[in-house]
């Protein structure tokens, strides 16, 4: 059921608001009725839609620099997103394999570094400590003193994945790679030497993180509900149905794990992904249109893009998919923190992945750019970022300047999926008990499993400045709860 | 070689006809400069070569060197003029670094680095100047350009006499001389000097994009005090090989 209200005379809604603009934002409503039950969740998210104007009249060989300013956090999956839709434009989508297999090999670092990133310093310590423990604690400096060995394997395997996305595109943040049709470099054989003699040890604490993520979901029977929502999920699979990070065709199972849509070209997905506006939130709503927009949200990322295909290509991930889909279905909901469970299974297989393509001898020593061939002046690229399906639409005149631009940053595929898992997560901490800074937490834990692109995400949990409004049926506050980023609480009743 | 100067205490003998700039680069002493290249007539329009001669400033890129003169061409205050120059020309144009493909190719930004620029202190004035992408293979992003006037000598020195300044003061651009204004209606090419002298990322021959990966740019090798003023050579938007970091003026 999503936003089920039709008649919020009788309700009262609650707002939960940032204190301070930090980059970018969110701000969660609570629309209550009078027996404190969540009707609706919405998370109003600040949306940079100013990039797509930003590039309009720019030469199109400038898209992938620009547009990985997009994202701190994944600015690879930008770089190859747009690299990939000027490849389609010049008529040069088939790379020579030394092309391909760096830019896959660049694209294995970075989910690599983000996962881990996103899992050790952002939700493990969630896992570790409790929802509800002390914000204090709640972070990886809390980590590395409980923790030390587990969170400095954390802290060294984002390392790897920095140095080697540094090593292939010249930077750690915001290097260059992509040409279009192909590459600027290829590695040295003395560099993927350095890499590969890492190899084992970075499989090996790949396995131990996907075992800790494993073992904490399951040390608790309550996490099996905690903000579980049932929906579609979409990602992209290679031609055989394989898990694919890099290049494929998009697939959508529906909720009970049956194939609903398969073998869509990225040309295609306007044929069956509409955005729907809502006045309430600058971020749009992305829906399927064969199911119609109230059941056509769909969830992307890692545990979409795990549920999705029928199998990995990487052995130790490929077990560890298994015991996870088994774990989900039949049961039509999956709680949010599966997401970290799921991404550990895709840290393993970057690992595993990353040692492959640096033993493959054409990483190196062949041509490195796609002779150009016909020219598709409207062009897509479609990546598998480590938040979920990116895609990338442009449409370039024959002067060569971008005329039209469409980003779906992952992000706003998980639009709905966030604001059900909000809700999900409210009907169970919030009934009958006005809302507490308990709450807070759970809120944070839940849209935090999906990782978004969002910069107060990245706040240490317990820190994201928040208020929380409730406001009476006739629109007068009544009670206002407050946390600024330093973590301190304030709360106001105003009597009716 | 009968006449004598000094220039930063070191006395140099020069001929008659030579400027400061000429007897500064005989030396191997780097004068910062961004409109002035040695093949062609100087101008003085960026004031960057600005130095010190017996307590006053001026261009050394157009001034005769006279005998007795006493020239610095590098102190505290110096610097502090030349920042503020190069803040300036930041300041009036859309210099966008990390999406610019000149990045690390680009002179404006290495002598920003080598004057220890990091902001400019000046409005920004965010330009929205005609981008011209008419002509099949070089671009002309106006809002890059820092009228240097070096693309108007170099073509009339190859007789096409392609570019002009036009108009006055902070109304000033480049303009194109054809009926339609376009570089499309010229018979520019991408081999020009006209095309290739451009100091920053303003006149480019299209589709290079980021071909010469970070590391191997010109200036990741070194400073422009240290390595002058280079460019990279391009080569015409279809040939495989892109560019190569080339030409040097000093
Ligand atoms: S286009 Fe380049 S060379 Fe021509 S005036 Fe502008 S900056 Fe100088
Ligand atoms: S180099 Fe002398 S004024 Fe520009």
């Amino acid at each position: 059921m999503t936003e089920s209200t039709t008649d919020s005379r009788s309700l009262t809604r609650v707002a939960i608001d940032p204190l301070t603009r930090v980059e970018g934002h969110g701000k969660v409503t609570l629309l209550l009725d009078e027996n404190q039950v969540v009707q609706q969740a919405r998370l109003h998210i600040v949306e940079f839609r100013g990039f797509e104007r930003f590039i309009q009249g720019r030469p199109y060989w400038e898209l992938p620099m620009v547009v990985q300013r997009l994202c701190g956090i994944c600015p690879v999956s930008h770089h190859l997103a747009a690299g990939k839709a000027i490849d389609m434009l010049v008529g040069a989508e088939q790379l020579p394999p030394t092309a391909e297999k760096t830019r896959r090999l660049l694209h294995f670092a970075q989910v690599l570094q983000s996962h881990a990133l996103h899992f050790f310093h952002l939700s493990s310590p969630d896992l570790l400590f409790g929802f509800s423990s002390k914000a204090s604690e709640r972070n990886i400096v809390g980590l590395l003193e409980k923790h030390p060995e587990t969170a400095l394997k954390g802290v060294k395997l984002r390392k790897f994945g920095q140095q080697l996305i540094e090593t292939i595109t010249g930077k750690r943040v915001h290097g260059s790679l992509v040409v279009p049709g192909g590459i600027n470099k290829a590695l040295k054989p003395a560099e993927i030497n350095v890499y590969a003699k890492q190899m084992d040890e970075i499989i090996q604490w790949s396995t131990e993180a996907l075992e800790l993520a494993q073992g904490l979901y399951q040390a608790d029977r309550k996490h099996a509900d905690f903000g579980a929502i049932g929906s579609p999920t979409l990602s992209l699979c290679g031609n055989n149905g394989n898990f694919e990070l890099y290049h494929g065709d998009l697939r959508v199972k529906d909720i009970d794990g049956t194939i609903l849509l398969d073998h869509i070209s990225n040309r295609d997905y306007l044929a069956h992904i509409e955005e729907e506006v809502k006045s309430w939130s600058y971020m749009k709503f992305p829906f399927l249109k064969r199911l119609g927009k109230d059941r056509g949200w769909y969830r992307v990322g890692p545990l979409a893009r795990v549920l999705n295909c029928q199998q990995m290509d990487t052995p130790l991930a490929e077990r560890a998919r298994l015991e996870l889909v088994n774990q989900c279905y039949p049961d039509q909901h999956q709680s949010v923190l599966l997401y970290h469970w799921a991404r550990m299974i895709e840290l393993l297989h970057c690992a595993e992945s990353i040692q492959q393509v640096l033993k493959d001898s054409e990483l190196t020593g062949g041509e490195l750019v796609a002779p150009h061939g016909d020219r598709n002046p409207e062009c897509y690229g479609i990546i598998e970022a480590p938040r979920g399906t990116l895609i990338h639409h442009y449409k370039v005149n024959d002067q060569d300047l971008v005329e039209e631009a469409n980003l779906i940053v992952s992000t706003t595929s998980n639009n709905q999926a966030m604001n059900e898992a909000i809700r999900s997560v409210c009907r169970q901490y919030i009934d009958g008990h006005g809302v507490s800074e308990g709450l807070l937490n759970h809120i944070e834990v839940a849209v935090r499993a999906f990782d978004p692109c969002l910069s107060c995400a990245t706040h240490a949990l317990g820190k994201m400045p928040l208020s929380v409004e409730i406001l009476s049926v006739a629109g007068h506050e009544t009670q206002v709860l407050e946390r600024t980023s330093q973590g301190e609480i304030q709360q106001r009743f105003y009597p009716c | 070689m009968s006449q004598v100067l000094t220039i930063d205490g070191k006395d140099l003998a020069f001929d008659s006809g030579d400027t400061l700039f000429d007897v500064a680069q005989a030396q191997g002493i780097y004068i910062p400069h961004l409109c002035h290249h040695p093949d062609y007539p100087p101008q003085g329009n960026c004031k960057l070569c600005t130095v010190d001669v017996d307590g006053q400033s001026k261009c050394a890129c157009t001034t005769q060197a006279e005998t007795g003169m006493s020239v610095q061409t590098d102190s505290t205050t110096l610097t502090e003029y030349r920042r503020a120059l190069t803040e300036l020309l930041f300041s009036e144009g859309n210099h966008h670094c990390p999406g610019c493909e000149r990045s690390g190719n680009c002179q404006l930004q290495a002598t920003a680095y080598a004057q220890g620029m990091t902001y400019s202190s000046f409005k920004l004035l965010n330009p929205q100047r005609q981008i011209d992408a008419s002509h099949p293979s070089v671009l002309l992003d106006r809002d890059r350009c820092i009228l240097c006037g070096l693309c108007v000598r170099a073509s009339a020195q190859e007789g096409k006499h392609i570019f002009t300044i036009a108009g006055r003061g902070s109304d000033s651009t480049l303009a194109v001389n054809s009926d339609s204004g376009l570089l499309a209606d010229t018979n520019l090419s991408a081999e020009d000097r006209a095309t290739q002298v451009c100091p920053v990322g303003a006149l480019m021959v299209k589709q290079q994009g980021f071909r010469i990966p970070i590391g191997q740019r010109i200036y990741d090798q070194g400073t422009i005090d240290d390595l002058g003023n280079r460019r990279p050579q391009y080569h015409s938007p279809k040939s495989k090989t892109a560019r190569i970091a080339g030409d040097s003026d000093d």
